[in-house]
């Protein structure tokens, strides 16, 4: 696999001056969670392998408004691999919201957080890259084309995932939030109960053929494997429900 | 055969009782019983006087003293008040047994010669004790450590060769083995004397090995030697410099020789580290420390790159953060000292490594990469959250530097009324947004003191941003917490909203204002 290629050490070399740990550089093979890290089963007709392949960069592009369900897309794309035994990092995320995560089903004592990098960014992202499953980075304004292409290169290297969330130039899938549709509230009555997220896909390579799907997140019980979503028989049920209320 | 050991004995009388007041604080002078499976086992002086005694059930001791203060057995406390005890004695003298919490014995030998007589030892030591701990003590001296403990009940040293004649009239209850004891007074045997004076054989032949050796005690022939109490061997590993190292690269080469003295060390005495304290004093006299904690051994190599991480870490990673982390200033000279202090010491045959090798692995990698970022950035850098009890989302969790230990800031298990329900936010702001909520006629929201919206909420101006018609809410849901402590004390009403953008807000009122909480993202 790709994921297996050595690229050139120079060109990770200006990323960060920290010294490659040599024995990182051999994954072994029987590595519980394997090439292609699980993804909730609604996602996974967005994504080319149907899972997060190791060494891709699937890069997660907030919606408008910018607070309508990106980072709940990010946390359900990570949900079914922490399960699975895979180590997460969430670089520049301040405002993680950890019970969210732990409904999803995110084992939080695997999740690294690093709220706040500073100029580090890029380094702090490659040091992570060498050591977890995936790393989530909220991209921070400015980073250069050159940067970015290292950083892929490395998770390329070393098998990781790397999600950017924000604007990411080459990524090989970009999901994005298209519309969001809160049910529950009513006018002085009800709660939030669950959401309906439209989110499409489009990328380089497998990926080119945009797609486009809709999802619970959060579900009716807030999580989402309680809550398979068919989305035709469930939508139109759900719509007589929502008028009546 | 040789003279039973010279002995000396320190005893302090009614321990548990005096442990149970250093370290609860109960206090001593008043009548104190110290309870075991509803009998008491020691009590304080005031509650003698009243006719308590050890063996009495908990309601007997209560009908003869009324006023009487009840503490529950704790061996493990008994033991860990007498440390500081037993340091003292170590103090001023050597090779010291401790036979359980509240004796412990020395040979007799040396403090007599240094301090110039038994009596003077004697005193020297209760006097010592009684500075350093402010804990009473008596001693006894006498051949054997059976002897020695009855004349410290006491307070007497017996000189040389006497020690049979001090024993003789002394009752055989002080045997201390109750069935041998009632077997040995029905046949009329009613002192030590009386029972060392049977053969010695027939003693063994009618009642067994264990009689014959208390028979050996009762004739003062104890010959069981002391057994001293061995300080744990010192383990962390030091080097000084005499030229301050000034780069970081000199420093974690120096450290990596340290390292390999420390690994022939915890070696050498079978042992493994799961903390690892890296202790660097500057010529100044600053001196920066840092826990480092892994699973199984560091190896030299890794130790010096710890190093290198931490001294990075002071040298350039702090400085970068500015004032939003509280750090030690950046150092102004080079190291003169570094220190390795093993910490959380286990036998090496304890270490546990995960079963299948290739999950410890990525544990290991993982790890490895946080430590990195955290020698980059400060062990406060990389954190994890930590779900607990709490009423909002902030609340409930808890973020915990990577490698803490990882507590839960509140118990869970309380049922937190007033808790949201889920699904929780995705998005908590860590501190909140101010914000300004209007009704349909454009005045400023507000909740009544019964709970009731001022009107109905049309528009939500997040600072800063515009203004957002409001489509759907709910609410107000009311928070009054730690009302009995007024520094924590929080009252808020909480709102969901759900904006005509498709954004979903938890908005919560407090002081007059309205802040968002967190955002349904």
């Amino acid at each position: 696999m790709t994921s297996r290629r050595v690229v050139g050490a120079t060109a990770l070399s200006a990323v960060s001056e920290l010294p490659a740990v040599a024995d990182g550089l051999v994954r072994p093979a029987s590595a519980s969670t394997g090439q292609i890290l699980p993804v909730l089963p609604e996602l996974s007709d967005l994504l080319p392998h149907r899972g997060l392949r190791r060494g891709s960069t699937v890069s997660v592009v907030p919606g408008r408004p910018a607070r309508s369900g990106g980072s709940s897309l990010v946390l359900a794309l990570l949900a079914e691999a922490s399960r699975a035994g895979a180590w997460c990092a969430v670089v520049g995320v301040p405002t993680f919201g950890a019970v969210a995560a732990a409904e999803l089903g995110i084992a939080l004592e695997r999740v690294a957080l690093v709220p706040y990098p500073g100029p580090e960014w890029a380094t702090v992202v490659a040091a992570l890259i060498d050591g977890v499953d995936v790393v989530v980075a909220a991209v921070p304004p400015g980073v250069t084309a050159s940067v970015a292409t290292r950083l892929a290169a490395r998770a390329r290297q070393r098998g990781a995932v790397l999600v950017p969330y924000g604007d990411w130039e080459r990524a090989d899938v970009t999901l994005r939030v298209v519309r969001s549709v809160w049910e529950g509230l009513g006018r002085g009555r009800g709660r939030l109960r669950r959401r309906q997220l439209t989110v499409s896909a489009c990328g380089r390579g497998a990926a080119a053929q945009p797609r486009e799907a809709r999802i619970w997140l959060p579900g009716d019980t807030a999580t989402v494997a309680a809550a398979p979503s068919r989305p035709p028989a469930r939508r139109a049920s759900l719509r007589v429900v929502g008028g009546a209320a | 055969m040789t003279r039973p050991v010279r002995t000396l004995l320190v005893w302090c009388p009614d321990w548990p009782v005096v442990a149970a007041e250093i370290v609860d604080g109960v206090p001593a002078t008043a009548p104190v019983a110290v309870l075991h499976a509803n009998r008491v086992v020691a009590c304080s002086p005031a509650a003698r006087a009243e006719g308590v005694r050890r063996g009495l059930r908990r309601r007997e001791a209560q009908e003869r003293c009324p006023a009487l203060i009840l503490v529950d057995d704790d061996p493990g406390r008994d033991m860990r008040a007498f440390e500081p005890v037993v340091a003292a004695v170590e103090e001023v003298a050597a090779g010291v047994q401790v036979l359980r919490p509240g004796v412990c014995a020395v040979a007799a030998r040396g403090p007599a010669r240094y301090f110039g007589g038994e009596e003077q030892a004697a005193e020297q030591i209760v006097e010592h004790i009684a500075q350093a701990c402010a804990v009473e003590s008596q001693v006894g001296i006498a051949d054997g450590v059976f002897a020695a403990g009855l004349a410290a009940r006491v307070g007497r040293i017996i000189p040389p060769g006497e020690t049979p004649r001090f024993l003789a009239p002394l009752p055989i209850d002080a045997l201390g083995r109750p069935a041998l004891t009632d077997l040995l007074r029905r046949l009329g045997i009613r002192t030590l004397g009386d029972f060392a004076a049977l053969p010695a054989g027939d003693v063994l032949a009618r009642f067994g090995f264990d009689a014959a050796l208390a028979h050996q005690l009762a004739a003062g022939r104890d010959h069981r030697p002391l057994v001293p109490r061995r300080p744990p061997p010192p383990l962390d590993v030091s080097d000084t410099y005499d030229d301050p190292l000034d780069r970081v690269d000199v420093a974690a080469f120096a450290a990596r020789s340290l390292a390999e003295r420390l690994h022939e060390q915890l070696a050498a005495h079978g042992l493994g580290c799961t903390r690892l304290a890296i202790e660097a004093l500057t010529a100044h006299g600053q001196e920066l420390r840092r826990v480092w904690r892994h699973d199984g051994l560091l190896t030299a190599a890794a130790i010096a790159d710890r190093v290198r991480w931490q001294l990075e870490g002071w040298l350039t990673g702090r400085r970068r953060r500015g004032a939003d982390a509280p750090s030690p200033p950046p150092p102004t000279s080079g190291i003169v000292r570094l220190r390795l202090v093993p910490d959380g010491i286990v036998a090496q045959g304890d270490l546990q490594p995960g079963l299948w090798g290739a999950v410890g692995a990525e544990r290991e990698r993982a790890h490895r990469a946080f430590h990195r970022v955290q020698g980059l950035l400060g062990p406060e850098a990389v954190v994890t959250a930590v779900l607990g009890g709490g009423r909002s989302p902030g609340d409930q969790v808890r973020l915990v530097p990577w490698g803490d230990e990882r507590s839960p800031a509140r118990p869970s298990t309380p049922p937190w009324p007033g808790r949201l329900p889920p699904p929780a936010p995705a998005l908590v702001l860590p501190t909140p947004l101010p914000a300004a909520v209007y009704d349909t006629t454009g005045a400023p929201l507000a909740v009544t003191a019964r709970l009731e919206l001022s009107g109905t909420p049309a528009r939500v101006e997040v600072s800063g941003e515009e203004p957002v018609a409001v489509v759907s809410w709910s609410g107000p849901w009311p928070l009054d917490e730690r009302w009995w402590a007024p520094e924590e004390a929080r009252r808020r009403a909480r709102l969901q909203v759900g904006l005509a953008d498709g954004t979903a807000l938890l908005l919560s009122l407090a002081t007059g204002r309205w802040w968002v909480e967190a955002v349904y993202d």
